[in-house]
């Protein structure tokens, strides 16, 4: 089968995951509010775990249908996650109520 | 489609194309295999969550596991996956020696990772914690990293079988090199969500 596409430059993204990864510890360690530290951390996942899948797994190069399959687990996981977590946001909110 | 495919068609054979992966039917299985898999590790984590959210005495897991030992074997993964690419690279020129080189290097970045995960897992047993022993932080952390080293360990017999067979692989037909690293990839990609929400946060 030809391909189409040049080769992406492979080295090029083992440079952005490695420096990802130095920058995640860096974040982990670092003296900041909980909150920002958490959002940071899933973003830099976020990006590496894209990079892979985009570059990688050639995603970007392959017909747009198979994106859509990719992406299916994740958007049901949000949903999932919709749907299970006021539980327990509601158990928080009761054990901060009774104090 | 090519005119044979047409003819195949119509004459009630199965087509030998795809229209989404247009390389091999393998490849289209691979990647629905992926995504089914994608959503037991979905379960996993958001399970994990869900505890560890609603947990109001969970350790601060550095303080419990050692992080700079994961993230060597982080590192280690994301080489591995460079070299997976490069195997593919390699046999797309026709260049089968350079495709058992770099195959070789991915099974023993493989093997490598899961010797390291063998030894953490036996220090966290024999002085940390077991699976029961440290509550819901113990539980989530063995099945979700033991989930992932037997991806692991089944990418590294895979692997091992292509390398065997490399010798059928060319320039033309090199379609199972690709879907193995579509496999590798994937888990490569699963454990820097691992790494990140198991071991950082």
């Amino acid at each position: 089968m030809d391909t189409t596409h040049a080769e992406p430059n492979y080295m090029g993204i083992f440079y952005w995951l490695f420096g990802l990864t130095v920058a995640e510890l860096a974040v982990a360690y670092m003296p900041i509010p909980k909150g920002l530290m958490v959002a940071a951390l899933v973003g830099l996942a976020f990006v590496k775990a894209t990079l892979v899948a985009m570059y990688f797994m050639h995603l970007k190069f392959e017909k747009r249908i198979l994106a859509v399959i990719a992406v299916t687990p994740p958007v049901l996981l949000v949903m999932f996650l919709f749907i299970t977590y006021p539980d327990t946001a509601w158990r928080l909110f009761t054990q901060w109520a009774a104090h | 489609m090519s005119q044979a495919a047409v003819l195949d068609h119509t004459l009630g054979v199965e087509p030998a194309e795809t229209p989404l992966t247009p390389e091999s039917w393998g490849k289209l299985g691979m990647w629905l295999f992926l995504a089914g898999d994608a959503m037991s590790f979905g379960g996993l984590i958001a399970g994990y969550a869900a505890l560890r959210i609603g947990d109001p005495v969970w350790p601060v897991p550095s303080t419990v596991l050692g992080v700079p030992f994961t993230a060597v074997m982080t590192f280690l993964l994301i080489c591995s996956s460079v070299t997976m690419v490069k195997a593919l690279e390699a046999i797309k020129r026709g260049d089968q020696a350079g495709l058992r080189r770099f195959l070789g290097l991915t099974i023993l970045g493989g093997a490598c990772f899961l010797g390291m995960q063998a030894r953490e897992w036996t220090h966290l047993i024999e002085h940390v914690m077991t699976l029961t022993s440290k509550g819901l932080f113990g539980a989530t952390f063995f099945v979700l990293t033991g989930f992932h080293g037997c991806h692991v360990f089944s990418g590294v017999v895979y692997l091992s079988c292509i390398f065997a067979n490399s010798a059928a692989y060319s320039k033309e037909d090199h379609n199972p090199v690709e879907i193995v690293g579509l496999y590798w990839h994937f888990v490569d990609l699963v454990w820097i969500l691992i790494f990140t929400f198991v071991y950082l946060i």
